[in-house]
């Protein structure tokens, strides 16, 4: 189970990577496992759409759960990864690389606060 | 009565437990709520229950004693034995949802079959496995338009000339939610075939519009300009039709609707009195994710061989819960196999023998009645398929009357739907009618007349 | 073992069934609409009778062999329910003939909308859901009807428990209410400091399922009930385990406001490979006014010399018409007889020999098998399909290798709440011999789950198909005979 060290953490699984404002959204590496094989991708945001933290991104299928995805921060949305509508598999094998879903441009960086660090994160998935 | 306990296996079961009598098993109910005397009829054997089943039967008068001209939604049409007589098997009907497909082979793949003809019959890609009934799938129609538009468009249109009970269903669904209005089938706005006013209201907020193919009234109506309008505005078109109908004529997939329902009852099950009957809900591929209900698909097991599964379940209840767009869980399951058997005995050609028998009987009444004095054709210009609406001098209720004197169920009075169809009556034929019925029918009206 | 699809059996020119040559002089079809071609199978009338009875033998039904479905109740479906049913007077009466000819089909309605409050204690009720869902959603509709009639329109919360049935949460969603999830406690009942914390005046009621998806009756459903009654809130009751209660206790006495039935599962009526079903919902008086329309009632009571009229009246604040016609009459005769058969006596009797059943089961099981609640249990038992000491294996391949021993998997990873959760019923139908059978094989498979795990893994091995690959069906979408672009041109 893989939690790379520059990003943070929900406790409902996404994580998040700051770049100069932006917000880059995906769900963890501990997420994708629990799910197995994701078939279907889908979103409820288009870009230039104003979001607020807790609002829904999309859901995300497997052949045995749907998973709801929520914004983690607040502002309007950039870009939406439309690769994993096409090829839902990639959020199996590269959960924090291309299987990115969504960026933000982040109107209260301050939002970040709240989030856990990676070793937050891996001591609260070994509990659960 | 289908206990098998003897008195020997509930002493060796209590003893197991470790308890004196099967009353210690509910102790957990509070006392005062325990074992209340339910006023209910004594108990029968098979015998008296069976005796007494048959006297409440003979009450009734049906199709058998009456010559019924009855369909407004639910047709007499013949069922083939087979059909009836495979449905028995206790594989089938004492069989439980397929969710373990490697015990529900048979049931998978019968399902699998009724989607493909289905998807045949109406042109589209997609079937599900079945919803309760049209009304039902009209309002699940509603529910996927509202959910594909992420609830951003409010509008639905309904033609007036759609089912009255489909439109009071859809309505009710969507009773809790005061932002939605559904349109478009006031008497204003009215029953024309041009669909000229109905179109006016197509705007951009429009989620759905829903026609009826043929409509209510029976008529077959040229909806091009309307599925344009709509598509034009990015609003999805829904055409609920009549299965047998649609043997002979253009299936709506083929004119671009996006949702095809139906009422499949005329598909081998019997009138019954309303239920159970067996709505069909057919899509487009681009709505495919979007249906609610079942679905079955092909696949391979571990070993290679051809499979077949109940497939992208993610999308209901069971899991998405509060999150599913609809909590339908079951389906019609034996009435989408008695539908499957009869398509299937019946074949092509059978089936379209059928669809034509309708077609060319219904016209024949409708001419001969139209020849009655005191009787004449409404919508007299517009083509129909099994189904046609009589204007009466006579008060409806007064004909019907007559008729029912002379054993005859003589159609549906539309005036008690319509205001505006006042002493209209709407007749049905089927198959099962001969000439000489038309031709008593004709009799008994034009001697009520000169009466 | 394949079975062709029809169409791969079709061959051009096979008739089936013909219908007779046309009687009346022949008119053209409407030009511009006529059809061009339909492709339909066309195969013979043994072909077609061989498919449909080589494909019935690839299916367990209970008329085969056990089937212990948790919250399925999948008791024997009488076979005398299938002649009333098609009795020529209620199969060939046409939905809206006049009321005077079908005074028969009235008369049972009437009869079984009266039964079925009686038998769980509520004033009235509507027999025109025609599933469990449906009757789920007319009991929505009604509370969502009631608290706006009174005019309190903030009143959108709905509790419901954890171990609710998706439809549950399903349900409340598609009439608009927020959801609450209310949480179960070690004992298995509903968590009361955790359902006082969540009622106020917002609250529109509370979903109940009892006995609850666990098996286990309420320990303190007086208590709960009191509570969101004194809150304004409703009490719907999920009547999908009734089969443990008939004649034992009745929920509108207990303090339920409504509830709906299942006549699939607890009357007997065939489940018929997914339907069709009926969920009959039963209202407490102050709810009878909300009923949808219609419902059966007494038009004129009659006298000495005639019977009662009856017909279909609308109740005064109906929520509107749910479904076409009247709902599922072929169903309703099934019921109906059934009812009649047991009587009071009959329906007391299934009941105590439902929970006796369960409970001998689960005495039998528990020592080789977790139990996650230890006490006595209703009609059926939660079991948990997992070791510590053999982590490999999970409930999913415990319920496959009973198929390989001619029983049906129980319902599994349902409920939510227990992990790897295996759910049994028995029902009442089954035998001492048929009980200790399935426990004998239970037993035996968690021995082969230590000794011999690649039996369970690879299972079934008996079975018509081995194990479906799901994620191929889901990812490679075959829907229909024909591919999907082929059916778009």
């Amino acid at each position: 189970m893989k939690y790379p060290q520059e990003l943070k953490y929900l406790k409902t699984d996404e994580w998040v990577k700051v770049q100069d404002g932006v917000a880059i959204i995906g769900i963890t590496d501990y997420a994708q496992d629990a799910l197995s094989d994701v078939v279907y991708v889908e979103f409820e945001i288009d870009p230039d759409d104003e979001v607020s933290a807790g609002d829904s991104i999309g859901t995300i299928e497997s052949v045995k759960a749907a998973a709801e995805v929520h914004f983690p921060v607040s502002g309007t949305v950039l870009e939406v990864n439309e690769e994993v509508v096409d090829s839902p598999e990639m959020l199996n094998k590269e959960p924090y690389a291309g299987a990115w879903l969504v960026k933000v441009q982040m109107s209260d960086e301050s939002e970040l606060d709240d989030l856990m660090d990676a070793a937050a994160y891996e001591a609260y998935c070994q509990d659960r | 009565m289908f206990t098998p306990h003897t008195q020997k296996d509930v002493e060796v079961m209590l003893k197991s437990l470790g308890i004196e009598k099967i009353e210690d098993l509910f102790s957990v109910i509070p006392e005062k709520f325990r074992y209340p005397k339910l006023n209910l009829p004594e108990q029968l054997t098979e015998m008296e229950a069976a005796a007494d089943l048959e006297s409440i039967a003979s009450a009734n008068g049906s199709t058998k004693e009456l010559l019924s001209f009855l369909g407004a939604g639910a047709y007499d049409h013949y069922i083939p034995a087979a059909v009836d007589n495979l449905l028995q098997r206790g594989e089938w009907y004492t069989a439980y949802t397929p969710y373990q497909p490697e015990v529900s082979q048979g049931t998978l793949q019968a399902i699998f079959e009724f989607q493909s003809l289905i998807c045949q019959l109406t042109g589209m890609a997609v079937c599900n496995a079945s919803h309760y009934d049209a009304a039902t799938a009209a309002a699940e129609a509603a529910i996927l338009a509202d959910s594909h538009f992420r609830g951003k468009r409010k509008k639905f249109l309904v033609s007036r000339a759609v089912n009255p009970q489909y439109r009071a269903v859809m309505r009710t669904y969507f009773r809790p939610h005061d932002d939605i209005q559904i349109l478009g089938d006031d008497e204003e706005t009215g029953i024309d075939t041009d669909m000229a006013k109905l179109i006016e209201l197509i705007d951009k907020d429009t989620a759905l519009v829903l026609v009826q193919y043929p409509d209510f009234f029976g008529r077959i109506v040229d909806y091009k300009s309307l599925i344009e309008a709509a598509h034009a505005h990015g609003a999805l078109v829904a055409v609920a039709t009549n299965p047998t109908a649609l043997a002979l004529l253009t299936p709506p997939g083929e004119l671009g609707a996006d949702i095809v329902i139906g009422e499949g009852q005329p598909l081998g099950i019997p009138l019954s009195f309303g239920g159970p009957y067996l709505g069909y809900f057919a899509v487009t591929e681009d709505l495919l994710r979007k249906i609610s209900g079942r679905l079955v698909g092909q696949t391979t097991d571990m070993a290679g061989n051809l499979a077949y599964v109940l497939t992208l379940t993610a999308r209901e209840q069971h899991i998405r819960r509060g999150k599913a767009t609809s909590n339908i869980c079951s389906n019609q399951g034996l009435m989408t196999l008695a539908a499957t058997i009869y398509m299937t005995v019946l074949g092509k050609e059978g089936f379209k023998e059928v669809a034509n028998l309708c077609y060319q009987k219904a016209h024949f009444a409708a001419d001969q009645l139209s020849q009655v004095d005191g009787y004449q054709l409404a919508f007299a210009d517009t083509p129909f398929f099994h189904e046609f609406v009589v204007k009466s001098e006579r008060p409806v209720d007064e004909v019907l009357e007559w008729l029912r004197a002379h054993d005859i169920l003589g159609g549906y009075d539309l005036g008690q739907d319509y205001p505006e169809l006042e002493n209209h009556l709407m007749l049905a034929v089927t198959e099962k009618i001969s000439r000489e019925d038309i031709e008593y029918l004709t009799a008994v009206l034009e001697e009520e007349y000169h009466d | 073992m394949t079975e062709p699809t029809i169409f791969e059996m079709s061959s051009p020119g096979r008739r089936g069934v013909k219908m007779p040559a046309c009687d009346v002089p022949e008119v053209a079809l409407p030009k511009g609409f006529e059809r061009q071609d339909l492709n339909f199978p066309e195969i013979s009338e043994l072909e077609a009778v061989r498919h449909f009875t080589r494909l019935s033998q690839l299916n367990h039904s209970i008329d085969t062999g056990l089937y212990p479905l948790g919250s399925c109740t999948m008791k024997y479906n009488p076979k005398i329910n299938e002649v009333t049913c098609r009795l020529s007077g209620f199969a060939n009466t046409h939905p809206l003939q006049p009321e005077d000819t079908v005074q028969g089909n009235l008369y049972l309605m009437y009869q079984l909308q009266e039964m079925l409050a009686e038998i769980a204690g509520f004033a009235g009720g509507t027999i025109q859901p025609a599933a469990g869902a449906h009757g789920e959603l007319v009991g929505a509709l009604i509370i969502n009807a009631y608290h706006k009639d009174r005019g309190y329109h903030q009143r959108v919360r709905m509790l419901i428990p954890d171990s609710a049935h998706g439809t549950n949460p399903a349900t409340s969603a598609m009439v608009g209410f927020e959801i609450v999830p209310l949480a179960t406690d070690a004992r298995g009942n509903v968590d009361l400091e955790n359902l006082k914390s969540l009622v106020d005046d917002r609250l529109a009621g509370l979903m109940l399922t009892n006995p609850n998806t666990l098996g286990l009756f309420d320990e303190n459903v007086e208590e709960v009930i009191k509570i969101v009654h004194e809150a304004g809130g409703l009490v719907y009751g999920d009547g999908a385990n009734m089969n443990a209660i008939l004649g034992v206790t009745q929920p509108g006495k207990i303090g339920f406001d409504i509830l709906h039935y299942n006549l699939h599962k607890t009357f007997s009526t065939p489940h018929g490979g997914g339907g069709p079903g009926s969920g009959p919902v039963v209202v407490a008086k102050h709810l009878l006014d909300f009923l949808p329309d219609p419902v059966v009632g007494i038009i004129d009571k009659g006298d000495d010399e005639n019977p009662p009229l009856y017909g279909l009246v609308t109740p005064a604040k109906t929520i509107g018409r749910i479904k076409s016609f009247h709902g599922h009459f072929g169903v309703h005769v099934r019921a109906f007889t059934y009812i009649s058969m047991l009587g009071a006596k009959g329906l007391r009797d299934a009941a105590e020999k439902a929970v006796l059943n369960a409970n001998y089961m689960q005495e039998k099981l528990k020592g080789t098998y977790t139990l996650p609640h230890d006490r006595s249990c209703m009609h059926e038992f939660v079991l948990e399909g997992f070791w510590d000491d053999v982590p490999d294996i999970h409930a999913l391949d415990i319920a496959k290798r009973l198929i390989d021993y001619g029983i049906h998997p129980p319902t599994n990873y349902f409920p939510l709440i227990v992990k790897e959760a295996l759910m049994i019923e028995p029902t009442e139908t089954e035998n001492l011999e048929t009980l200790d059978n399935f426990v004998e094989v239970m037993l035996k498979i968690a021995e082969e789950a230590r000794t011999q795990p690649e039996l369970l893994k690879n299972a079934p091995h008996n079975a018509p198909i081995k194990r479906a690959d799901e994620l191929k069906a889901a990812k490679e979408l075959v829907l229909c005979c024909y591919p999907l672009e082929e059916m778009q041109s």
